[in-house]
């Protein structure tokens, strides 16, 4: 929606592709810095990138989608992610998982409403040794247990 | 590639074909050589062993990721994917060792576990890649299924047995015309994907998602294959191994039992087609693989915008009428013919022997052109006969033929994978000439540099993965001061090759042009005020292509439509000798040529004053040959242009026309004369598929056959004869060159031609640079690039390899004279016309097929700026007015155009653009200058009492008397 986006938020969409024009393989890192100031990749960045680096936007809808990390939408302000790999599975994740989902009242991806924090599905944060594994924004949390996430969700403000 | 129709020399090899030095390996101890860089896979296809593989197919490079293709080498570990694994001198290869066979039973057995088992009711069977190697790997059994209380983990199942929906199930998209995109058959091989990119170049598809998630996705998250960039030329359908994406009229019909190798009936690029049939019902156009025009690709007209050859609107019965307010009477073939030729040899009689004549059709092929002059040389005795190539590329043929000494391009398409930089002038072939194009752009994307000279902001300008270097943006009318700057700029900074020159050219001409060039008044700087490009611009321009390498120049209507169209042509002969651009691959002068045998249909002596083969009618030497095959006299005397024999018709001597496959009236500059002459003849022949607007002027209609219909020839724009082949039997009763033959006889000529072989020989009999063609030269060699003769008998595929026909080539000095045509107060704008991809000049064909869904009414193109001045909004009604007359269409607002510059098609029969044009035309041909209009435009409010008037008169010029019982 052009309309939602102002013309501040459009110079500076412009000014993150031209500071990365110059580098070799610059999409990766332009959609990295547009979702750091945005928080997500806005529709109305689709047609300059597309534009900036020559590419069709059927190219640039193939390198977001297979990000699993690049949003369509902005997250709440804090994503939970719940490590969903074997190891975490084999010591009781899954059951964690479903209980923090029923908890909150959503679904994987979805976000409370209050706008807190948004669930997300992981495949291996590399914390096997501690399972159930999870993180909150960029902070790996160990062993954790229904109290535990309790804990980070109030902390969080879920 | 879907491979149902099995001519053998049409498999599919797995990997393109390579260039390099031998390399010999062996393959299940078969010993084969094949040239270096070339895959296993396709190695081993030439000796005859296909490997089992999905991912791969010949018309895109190998990506190895179906896992299918797997091989053992001995001396390597593992079991390589023999599609991305080059030739090694004396390798040992096994295709079939008991590992890779497991592995390939295993990979299949997961690909089957997520595909519908629906073979029997699948628009594919019978023609499927996954069938062909579920059965050549032996696949019995899949063990995988779906756990009995989880989701279903499969895309092809829309629910579960317990009703719940399959959140992976995507349904069908049928959303363009011509095929389907069915989502739960897909096996995300990127074979489409990759055709997009690799042979279209359009890149409007791209996998979306990863892994499990992985689909097919036409442009961005929220489009359709309608919406999305794609256009539709048929490279995914073509490249798609299983009914994923599949052409809905096989869908419909079933799949074809029979094929016949022909030539497609639309543009100048003229590609070869296997037409696949059941009986007589057409049920695909497939491009084929060893059509040397376009490699095994198609557009969208080609492949799929057929229908019209069976659309209501065809008429199948011979029609006459006494005049024009009357409705149409059917009658039989002898009647209508016997009406015509009375007629005709009436006004003859009455008004004297030069008061009739023809116009011959380049959408025709060669013989029945052929037969058509000969008609108005040897049976109505005088030299009456034009063709639509007066105007469109009668300066082509004047402007080389002066400086080079043949009125042809030098290349063939081949040629454009050897260039390194191209100018492309007044041509847009995205739209124009699309295969050509998609060749064009492959090799821009391995690096060969653009110079686009066009008053519009064509695609080649800038879309993905390509960028015009230098996009030389003149006003409409100044072609020859931007061609002539170019050359100053080469010439005054010793850019030029002289060694080339004082080889091949006359160097005292040559010294002669360089001083006319390097005059400061034809310097970038002084002509800027006047074209409109910046002079710096064009010098950078200027020198890439004098020193960027192999230099090519592909130009279109935009050069020949104007006053100076045969100085441009001749300037831009000029630039190629000036650099050194002619005689070898990857250079040359290369016209596009707007219509299938335009080539052919100048070659074939259609001009008044050419007899066949461009030989002057005034010489007696040549007239002999004629006189004693025809047993006539032929006039010394040039006959008629077009535009003469209108303005004849409007003094009242000139009466009576047979226009063969031609609609002058909406194709021709200045409609309301066309009407004028057209009106004030007496007996107006309309040889056509359907009622066009000249046959609201006639007298008598004789129905025409489609390409599909009838044996014969077109000569595409690269010289190269083509055989076209009957797929069907002519739905009119006749084949066009009959209808003429008939037409003659009924006139008292007594020819008895059986077959157009029989035309062709004596084609080639009479004319020295088809001596070599026949029938059967064409079947052995499947095409002919003329001249073919004792000194070629293979053909031409460059032209003026070792020096120039006419001798030395000559440089002609191309002074710059501005078009009559001017803007001012009244009219401030310049209106250029053009095409677009998806309709076809005057649209009879296109518009009775799907494709009006891309383009159902000509716009107009306005820049915002213009726009805003008259208080015209996106979309807006407006009247677009010019000296000549006045029009209406919708607006569209765009910055393409340069502000004062405005651009619209011709497509559409009820905006007729050329009701605007004016009768100016080129000083040499009479070709008329289309693309330069001086208009003002306002906005309106719907049809201006000119299109109403028309159109009362065409519905009214349309009626059929229902045939009597």
């Amino acid at each position: 929606m052009a309309s939602d986006m102002s013309a501040a938020s459009l110079e500076e969409l412009r000014q993150i592709i031209d500071a990365h024009l110059h580098l070799e393989g610059p999409l990766l890192p332009m959609l990295h810095g547009i979702q750091e100031a945005f928080g997500h990749i806005p529709a109305e960045a689709h047609a300059p990138i597309a534009e900036a680096l020559n590419i069709s936007r059927a190219e640039l809808h193939g390198v977001i989608s297979f990000y699993h990390d690049f949003r369509e939408k902005p997250a709440g302000r804090h994503v939970l992610k719940i490590c969903r790999a074997e190891a975490c599975q084999a010591v009781g994740g899954e059951a964690l998982a479903e209980a923090t989902l029923s908890k909150l009242g959503l679904d994987w991806h979805g976000t409370t409403k209050n706008g807190a924090v948004t669930v997300e599905p992981v495949y291996c944060l590399g914390l096997c040794a501690c399972a159930p594994a999870a993180m909150m924004d960029d902070r790996v949390v160990g062993r954790v247990d229904t109290a535990r996430m309790d804990e980070m969700l109030t902390e969080a403000g879920a | 590639m879907k491979d149902f129709i099995i001519p053998w020399d049409d498999r599919d090899m797995g990997t393109p074909a390579k260039e390099g030095a031998p390399v010999t390996l062996s393959i299940d101890g078969f010993e084969v050589t094949v040239p270096e860089g070339t895959s296993v896979m396709r190695a081993a296809a030439e000796a005859g062993i296909q490997v089992p593989k999905l991912c791969a197919t010949d018309s895109v490079e190998a990506f190895g990721s179906c896992r299918l293709c797997v091989v053992e080498i001995e001396g390597r570990r593992g079991t390589p994917a023999s599609c991305t694994t080059p030739v090694a001198e004396g390798m040992v290869v096994h295709t079939q060792s008991s590992k890779v066979r497991k592995i390939r039973k295993g990979v299949m057995e997961l690909y089957i576990s997520d595909h519908p088992l629906d073979c029997l009711t699948c628009a594919a069977n019978g023609d499927c890649e996954l069938q062909d190697m579920a059965g050549a790997v032996g696949l019995r059994d899949v063990r995988y299924t779906a756990p009995g209380n989880a989701g279903l983990a499969n895309h092809f199942e829309a629910r579960n047995t317990s009703g719940e929906a399959n959140a992976q199930w995507m349904p069908k998209d049928e959303s363009n015309p011509y095929f389907t995109y069915d989502p739960s058959k897909c096996i995300v091989c990127s074979r489409c994907v990759r055709a997009c990119e690799e042979v279209q170049g359009t890149f409007a598809l791209t996998i979306a998602g990863r892994g499990f998630d992985s689909r097919v996705s036409a442009g961005g998250a929220a489009d359709d294959f309608l919406s999305s960039d794609c256009v539709s030329c048929g490279a995914c359908v073509q490249a798609c191994p299983t009914a994923t994406l599949q052409e809905k009229s096989v869908i419909e019909m079933g799949t074809p039992d029979r094929s016949v190798v022909t030539t497609c009936a639309y543009c100048g690029v003229g590609c070869s087609f296997k037409a696949e049939i059941q009986g007589d019902q057409l049920v695909r156009m497939v491009p084929y693989k060893h059509g040397k025009a376009n490699r095994g690709h198609s557009c969208v007209k080609g492949r799929f915008a057929y229908g019209y050859a069976t659309h209501r609107d065809r008429i199948l019965h011979p029609m006459i009428r006494d005049s024009i307010d009357e409705p149409w009477r059917e009658v039989s073939w002898d009647e209508a013919l016997s009406f015509a030729a009375a007629r005709m040899r009436g006004l003859q009689e009455k008004y004297g022997k030069k008061s009739i004549g023809v116009i011959t059709s380049s959408r025709c092929t060669n013989e029945e052109t052929f037969l058509v002059q000969k008609l108005t040389r040897a049976v109505f005795g005088n030299n009456n006969t034009d063709t639509c190539a007066r105007v469109c590329h009668s300066p082509t043929g004047y402007g080389l033929g002066q400086t080079f000494g043949t009125s042809a391009g030098t290349q063939d398409f081949d040629s454009v994978e050897h260039t390194d930089v191209v100018i492309v002038i007044g041509a847009n072939p995205t739209d124009g000439h699309p295969v050509f194009a998609s060749r064009l752009k492959k090799r821009l994307r391995q690096g060969a540099k653009l110079i686009v000279i066009d008053p519009r902001r064509i695609d080649l300008v800038k879309s993905a993965h390509i960028e015009a270097a230098h996009h030389l943006p003149l006003r409409p009318g100044t072609n020859v001061a931007v061609v002539t700057a170019l050359a100053h700029t080469i010439v005054t900074e010793k850019l030029y090759d002289e060694a080339y020159i004082r080889e091949r050219c006359d160097w005292d001409e040559f010294q002669d042009y360089a001083e006319f060039v390097s005059d400061a008044r034809h310097s970038p700087e002084a002509t800027e005020m006047l074209t409109g490009v910046p002079a710096d611009e064009l010098r950078a321009a200027a020198r890439l292509f004098a020193t960027g390498g192999n230099g090519a120049i592909y130009y279109g209507l935009g050069v020949t439509e104007h006053s100076q169209g045969s100085t441009t042509v001749m300037g831009i002969a000029n630039l190629a000798m000036l650099t050194g651009n002619v005689g070898r691959k990857g250079v040359g002068v290369n016209p596009l040529r707007g219509q299938n045998n335009v080539q052919g249909s100048c070659d074939m002596g259609s001009f008044p004053h050419e007899l066949p083969g461009y030989r002057h009618v005034k010489l007696p030497e040549v007239r002999k040959i004629f006189e004693e095959a025809w047993g006539v006299e032929i006039d010394p005397e040039p006959g008629l242009r077009i535009p003469n024999m209108l303005d004849a018709a409007v003094d009242g001597t000139f009466k009576g026309l047979y226009c063969q496959g031609e609609d002058i009236l909406q194709s021709d500059p200045d409609t309301k004369h066309v009407a004028a002459g057209l009106a004030a003849m007496e007996c107006v022949i309309v040889h056509d598929l359907f009622l066009n607007e000249t046959a609201n002027y006639a007298h008598v209609f004789l129905p025409g056959s489609t390409f599909l219909e009838k044996d014969g020839t077109f000569t595409n724009a690269e010289r190269r004869i083509n055989r076209v082949r009957e797929v069907m039997k002519p739905m009119n009763g006749y084949a066009d060159w009959e209808v003429t033959q008939m037409l003659a006889n009924a006139m008292g000529a007594g020819w008895n031609y059986t077959h157009p072989s029989q035309i062709m020989a004596e084609i080639a009999e009479t004319t020295p640079s088809f001596a070599g063609v026949s029938y059967e030269a064409l079947e052995e060699k499947g095409s002919i690039q003329w001249p073919c003769n004792e000194a070629h008998p293979d053909g031409t595929p460059l032209m003026h390899v070792d020096g120039f026909v006419r001798g030395k080539g000559r440089f002609i000095v191309t002074e710059y004279v501005a078009t009559d045509e001017k803007t001012g107060p009244r009219f401030p704008l310049l209106l250029t016309t053009g095409r677009i991809l998806s309709q076809y000049n005057v649209g009879a064909q296109t518009r009775r097929t799907e494709n009006v869904v891309w383009h159902d009414q000509d716009i107009l193109e306005i820049h915002a700026h213009d726009a805003e001045n008259r208080g015209v909004k996106d979309g807006d009604w407006i009247r677009l007015a010019s000296r000549s007359g006045e029009t209406t269409l919708r607006a569209h607002i765009t910055d393409r155009v340069s502000p004062g510059v405005v651009y619209t098609t011709f497509h559409h029969p009820d905006t007729q653009a050329n009701v605007v044009t004016t009768d100016y035309s080129d000083w040499a041909t009479n070709c008329p200058e289309y693309k330069v209009t001086a208009v003002q435009v306002s906005p309106s409010n719907g049809p201006t009492d000119w299109q109403e008037d028309y159109a009362a008169q065409a519905e009214k010029a349309r009626r059929i008397l229902p045939a009597a019982e």
